[in-house]
């Protein structure tokens, strides 16, 4: 071990020992001057190729076997051997312990950089967001991958892997729509899960489904009986989470494609704080890796020129181009999140009138870490942008907000630029922009036709004149509708209730295998 | 404390299983991605594998996607707007064509699919029948070559030779006595009469026989042994003769068919041997060797007079193809219309000439797709031809009007001719 004045390393190599001791220096600098809160790390150094495996499969150690994988890995693989992509320099994943990979390629700052990064800023903002205490498990999250991939492989033996595939590809079709939006009766315990997946189907496989109790018998010739509220509530409509939907209540799926669905969906669900917080993760991250890479350099524990290199990458990272570059693609959301986290503390330390005025709670405060640790843990994209985009920095990156009414012909109307007008307009915008809520499609089943068809019927409320895709979502209502084995039928509705289009999608026939 | 592991011992591929779904998935995409590069491949290049592209829409994985309407965006790097102000919607200053949210759509992706993996989707639409990947199979044989000498090897191999040869160098070297020396010696002692000078005569010959034991005749130093090399004996060569009518009335269409042919039946060669040849022929009513380029796109015109081919095939086979080193194959395309008083000529070439030599003789009339009249009369080359293969010519004839018939043809010749060789060994 080198002494504490000494330098981590020397050039660009490293070992394993010197990965030890940058993570030592981090997690120094990261406890006592950032009072971060970490699960244990674990850092595996991976090669290229791995690295392409673990990307095709969001980035998750082992999952189950599905051939869009294989067309991501084809894709990723094509365009890095055509230099078109270079590779993420780190994967890690919520999980604890939190593993985050790195790539035997890098420079060993660049090492430190992802161990800065990944190791201590995005395992911070995993341990102590309230979404992802709210909805994932880290410390299951491995052991039900592993569950799936099993079960997974296991029905492919028992029932065919064409079959399997089918139930697959239509769940994933689903996915963005297997997903509580709020929060319901307790926290997902996927080690519990995966215990009560066994005794679950062989109970659903004796048990009558509770949707066909509800069709009225003979004797309920008053169809009145069963009033429309009613029957909605006993289906627990209306109901936005198409998965559980099926999972629960599609009257002739077997068993184990219950169960598949409900795998997929819990998947889908422990990704979804992340597409929240997008914005907030990288940031954290980026600003993490920002102050430890500082703190070293400032110790004299990595060189000037160690500190240049990283220099280089960092600006890489946090470059946000202009609306009129070739290379802009929307917001970079570690340019965003890095310097809103700057400029929080800037407000907490050195504030100016603007900002006091702005930030009562938060200016002058002092303490910038307490004030961005409770930041971290009590923030999603949306409300941050909502609550700490401040004037100097939207000023600062000139942003302004467009509104294109198709029905304009002047053209793309300039709604609100940084100006004292237009500053909450412009970042009220800009926090809607990053609602998960508002971009999906809101999609929910809103009642059956038990005494008919038993026609499955769902809304799409349209919101700003913006309907579905309809190739896709022909699609997508296809694999419903397999699932569902009866017609399904989809209503877009505005918000004064006026249908705009309706599709309706009858099942595809069973082959006799099933 | 942290974990370090290190991972990249892990076995790799952990998404080849993945990678095989989705080709397989993907096949009927590959195939057809497979079929259009090869069309745009020249013969020779059919058989490098390489990149194919395939849609990703017809991979497409869908969603359920929100589009159109009215869409509001915030983003960096105001110029000069100010509130009010109106943006056109295409053109300089808009910002639409980069606005996010713009809807992912996928484009073709291309990937790689190694020389194997193309050959065998290549073949594999075409369902090569099980009896031609037998033949795949046996490329090429094991053949021995002498390759030199060595110092150690069984008594069997000694080249008596080589080892005289060395223990003379050595005898020479070392200066063994020869025989004939001591034989003098010894004679001078026996006439030798003085005590002394026969003494130190003695002692000199004794010292020779010394030394010509200490040096033996043969030293197991100098023993060498003949070395053999096994070495991949090259299966015998093969050059494919393409010969095509070019006149005015062949299509682009019946070209496009001919060249399908030309291109099974080097794939079909390729595999079987190592050096596969192609000869390609044109002619109108004269014939003339070409590029491929040439061959299939060069404009010529003019009249038919079907012997001219075969006559330079004949020449050619002369000049280059001597047919004890060569497997002569032969296809022609034509759409069968030769001047009449060619007949005579074009039967006596290919009997007397052409068909000796060779392996395989197809023929191969090409018609305009669709075309039903096709059927109705026989042309007047495929009446020769007819009237060829009843007298006991080894020769095959097929029509073919549609590109999908062109496999089974192929198929059907190859089989006919393995019935051929059986008969007739």
């Amino acid at each position: 071990m080198t002494d504490k004045t000494g330098r981590l390393f020397e050039g660009a190599d490293w070992d394993f020992h010197t990965l030890q001791r940058i993570h030592d220096a981090c997690e120094d600098v990261a406890k006592k001057e950032l009072g971060l809160d970490v699960y244990p790390n674990q850092i595996e150094v991976i090669t290229a190729e791995q690295m392409l495996d673990a990307y095709s499969s969001v980035g998750m150690p082992l999952f189950y076997k599905h051939w869009s994988f294989g067309k991501h890995f084809a894709f990723h693989e094509a365009s890095y051997r055509k230099g078109l992509m270079g590779l993420a320099y780190e994967i890690v994943i919520n999980s604890s312990p939190c593993i985050s990979y790195l790539m035997e390629e890098n420079t060993a700052t660049m090492q430190t950089l992802v161990i800065a990064h990944a190791a201590f800023g995005h395992n911070h903002f995993f341990k102590n967001n309230y979404l992802f205490k709210q909805w994932t498990d880290a410390d299951g999250i491995l052991d039900y991958l592993d569950f799936a991939k099993n079960y997974v492989s296991h029905c492919e033996e028992r029932y065919g892997r064409v079959e399997v595939e089918r139930t697959l590809d239509a769940a994933h079709a689903l996915m963005s729509h297997g997903i509580d939006r709020y929060p319901g009766k307790k926290k997902l315990d996927l080690r519990v899960e995966e215990k009560r997946a066994g005794r679950r189907r062989q109970h659903e496989e004796e048990v009558f489904n509770d949707l066909w109790r509800t069709v009225p018998k003979g004797a309920a010739k008053s169809r009145s009986v069963l009033s429309i509220e009613r029957r909605r509530k006993l289906l627990g409509l209306p109901q936005e989470n198409l998965l559980y939907f099926l999972e629960k209540s599609a009257p002739r799926l077997a068993p184990w494609q219950r169960e598949l669905l409900r795998i997929v969906r819990h998947i889908a669900q422990y990704f979804y704080p992340q597409s929240q917080t997008k914005v907030m993760n990288e940031g954290t991250a980026t600003y993490v890796h920002y102050r430890i890479m500082s703190a070293l350099h400032k110790q004299g524990r990595i060189t000037d020129g160690n500190f240049l290199e990283f220099l280089q990458s960092h600006t890489n990272v946090v470059f946000q181009p202009e609306f009129d570059d070739p290379r802009f693609s929307g917001f970079n959301p570690y340019a965003l999140g890095f310097a809103m986290m700057q400029d929080i503390e800037r407000i907490a330390t050195n504030p100016e009138a603007e900002d006091r005025e702005w930030f009562p709670d938060i200016a002058g405060k002092g303490d910038p870490m307490g004030v961005l640790r409770d930041v971290w843990a009590n923030y999603r994209d949306e409300s941050f942008i909502g609550q700490f985009l401040s004037p100097k920095l939207m000023r600062h990156l000139r942003m302004f907000h467009l509104h294109d009414d198709p029905e304009e012909r002047a053209g793309i109307r300039v709604d609100a630029i940084h100006d004292e007008r237009g500053f909450r307009r412009v970042r009220r915008e800009l926090a809607r922009q990053h609602d998960v809520g508002f971009i999906d499609a809101n999609i929910e089943v809103v009642d059956v036709d038990l005494s008919g068809d038993r026609r499955l019927i769902l809304h799409h409320h349209v919101i700003k004149g913006s309907q579905l895709n309809e190739t896709d979502a022909k699609r997508v209502l296809q694999h419903l509708a397999d699932l569902w084995t009866y017609d399904v039928s989809l209503i877009e509705v505005d918000a004064n209730d006026k249908v705009l289009r309706e599709y309706v999608v009858s099942p595809r026939p069973i082959p006799a295998a099933a | 404390m942290a974990h370090i592991i290190d991972r990249r011992l892990n076995p790799g591929g952990k998404s080849l299983e993945n990678r095989q779904r989705f080709l397989r998935r993907a096949k009927s995409l590959v195939q057809g991605a497979v079929k259009k590069t090869s069309q745009e491949r020249d013969i020779k290049d059919v058989l490098e594998g390489g990149e194919v592209t395939i849609p990703l829409d017809g991979m497409h994985e869908p969603r359920f996607r929100r589009e159109g309407g009215t869409r509001d965006m915030v983003l960096p790097g105001n110029k000069k707007f100010i509130e009010g102000d109106y943006l056109q919607r295409s053109g300089q200053g808009s910002a639409k064509d980069s606005g996010p949210g713009e809807g992912d759509s996928e484009d073709a992706f291309r990937f790689v699919l190694s020389r194997d993996e193309f050959v065998d989707l290549f073949l594999d639409d075409l369902e090569l029948p099980d009896l031609a990947k037998r033949k795949i199979a046996q490329t090429e044989s094991e053949g021995i070559q002498r390759a030199g000498y060595t110092t150690s090897g069984s008594p069997a191999n000694i080249s008596v030779s080589r080892t005289v040869k060395l223990a003379l160098a050595r005898r020479i070297a070392l200066r063994r006595p020869r025989k004939d020396e001591m034989d003098e010696l010894e004679a001078r002692i026996a006439e030798c009469t003085d005590e002394d000078e026969r003494a130190a005569l003695v002692t000199e010959l004794e010292m020779l026989k010394a030394k010509s034991k200490r040096i033996p005749f043969i030293d197991p130093l100098d023993i060498r042994y003949r070395r053999f090399e096994t070495v991949p004996k090259p299966v015998a060569q093969a050059v494919m003769f393409c010969l095509m009518d070019v006149s005015g009335s062949m299509s682009e269409h019946m070209k496009d068919l001919a060249k399908r042919f030309y291109m099974l039946l080097y794939v079909f060669l390729k595999r079987r041997y190592k050096h596969v040849e192609i000869v390609f022929i044109r002619h109108t009513d004269r014939a003339e060797e070409v590029d491929e380029q040439t061959f299939f796109y060069g404009p010529a015109s003019g009249g038919t007079l079907v012997s001219s081919a075969l006559q330079a095939m004949h020449e050619i086979v002369r000049e280059r193809f001597n047919p004890t080193d060569w497997n002569i194959y032969a296809a022609q395309a034509s759409d069968g219309d030769n001047s009449y008083s060619d007949g005579e000529l074009a039967g006596m070439l290919l009997t007397e000439k052409i068909l000796p030599v060779c392996q395989f003789f197809a023929y191969l009339e090409v018609g305009e797709s669709g075309g039903s009249a096709f059927d109705l009369s026989d042309s007047s080359l495929w009446t020769l031809y007819e009237r060829l293969r009843n007298s006991g010519a080894p020769l095959s004839m097929r029509k073919v009007s549609e590109r999908s018939e062109i496999f089974p043809v192929f198929h059907d010749l190859f089989q006919r001719r393995e019935n051929q060789e059986k008969a007739a060994p």
